[in-house]
């Protein structure tokens, strides 16, 4: 039996950051995001939030996860 | 404004109110929300930006908005390549589910007047991928025009640099602008109090939009108050028809039966 990989490395918002190849959504909830809430890219392209529960975080990968706050 | 069929129409959406507010520079939430509610807005701005993911704790602007009362209008702010722009916009349209967006091109930090030229090419990729393109600009006939014919769904000259309070720099140029394009002209950035807003509304603007002339006054909710009747002042008298400016005189009173 093979064994997966324990922790990814990945950058989030700039920052490295090792994490449990979990999916973009559970990844997500474990940090305490709303999903419907925020907009993803995923390797610089929009990641659609259908695909966040289907779409695993592995090695290298580079997200950014955006919200609306205030703003003229 | 009730009881007149005189609504503010952008891409086939009809909306009341002609003032526009953005969300940001409040002290505080509360201060927000009573802010926008006095100033009778159904279109405001907000910024696209990072979560911050090791404070988790912070409150959410999206907490305080109810999203069946207002239109967002998300908007490219801090943006100075096209590019850059157009993956903000992706972006929040898919954070929002709604294709409006404000598009500013920033070209210089000190002025944050927009790069046209940047923002030309940002809008034309915009509205083929289906974007309601609402593009913030110069008061640039001719940009204006161009922005147009690329299918931007209005034109947003500036009064005056964000911020400055300056008002409408350039009442002529936004005259111009009035007869260039058939799509609504709404002055964005520049407006610092009450006049400022009517003075864009009697020359025929569509409507206005502002941040920091309602968030940055001593009293944002009387100051967003002024500014929902300025704005509505402003409409109704550029709909009644002024008089015409004279050089002389012209007495109201009548001249006969004086007496002597």
């Amino acid at each position: 039996m093979r064994h997966s990989e324990l922790y990814v490395n990945i950058t989030i918002n700039g920052e490295a950051a090792s994490i449990e190849p979990l999916s973009v959504q559970d990844y997500l909830l474990t940090i305490g995001i709303d999903p419907r809430r925020v907009a993803v890219e995923l390797n610089r392209e929009i990641l659609p939030k259908a695909d966040y529960p289907g779409t695993r975080l592995k090695d290298g990968d580079n997200l950014e996860i955006v919200h609306f706050v205030g703003g003229g | 404004m009730p009881g007149t069929n005189d609504k503010l129409v952008i891409a086939g959406r009809e909306f009341d109110s002609r003032l526009m507010v953005g969300t940001g520079k409040y002290a505080d939430f509360p201060q927000m929300v009573a802010a926008i509610e006095a100033s009778g807005a159904q279109i405001i701005t907000v910024a696209v930006r990072r979560v911050n993911i090791s404070d988790r704790n912070k409150e959410s602007l999206l907490d305080h908005i109810d999203l069946k009362k207002y239109t967002l209008l998300p908007n490219t702010a801090g943006c100075y390549t096209a590019d850059d722009a157009i993956r903000t916009c992706r972006l929040a349209r898919e954070a929002g589910l709604s294709d409006f967006v404000k598009l500013e091109v920033l070209g210089d930090e000190k002025t944050l007047f927009p790069d046209n030229e940047e923002l030309l090419k940002a809008a034309a990729v915009l509205v083929k991928e289906g974007f309601t393109v609402l593009p913030y600009t110069s008061d640039d006939p001719i940009v204006c025009k161009r922005l147009e014919d690329i299918g931007c769904a209005a034109v947003m000259p500036l009064g005056a640099p964000i911020g400055s309070g300056l008002g409408i720099r350039n009442p002529y140029n936004i005259r111009i602008i009035l007869d260039t394009v058939k799509v609504p002209v709404i002055v964005d950035a520049g407006v610092g109090t009450a006049s400022d807003a009517a003075i864009a509304m009697e020359l025929g603007c569509h409507g206005v939009l502002m941040n920091t002339g309602i968030a940055g006054a001593q009293d944002p909710i009387a100051m967003a108050e002024a500014m929902n009747l300025a704005v509505r002042a402003g409409r109704l008298a550029y709909r009644a028809g002024r008089i015409p400016m004279k050089l002389y005189a012209s007495a109201s009173s009548p001249l006969v039966g004086l007496i002597k």
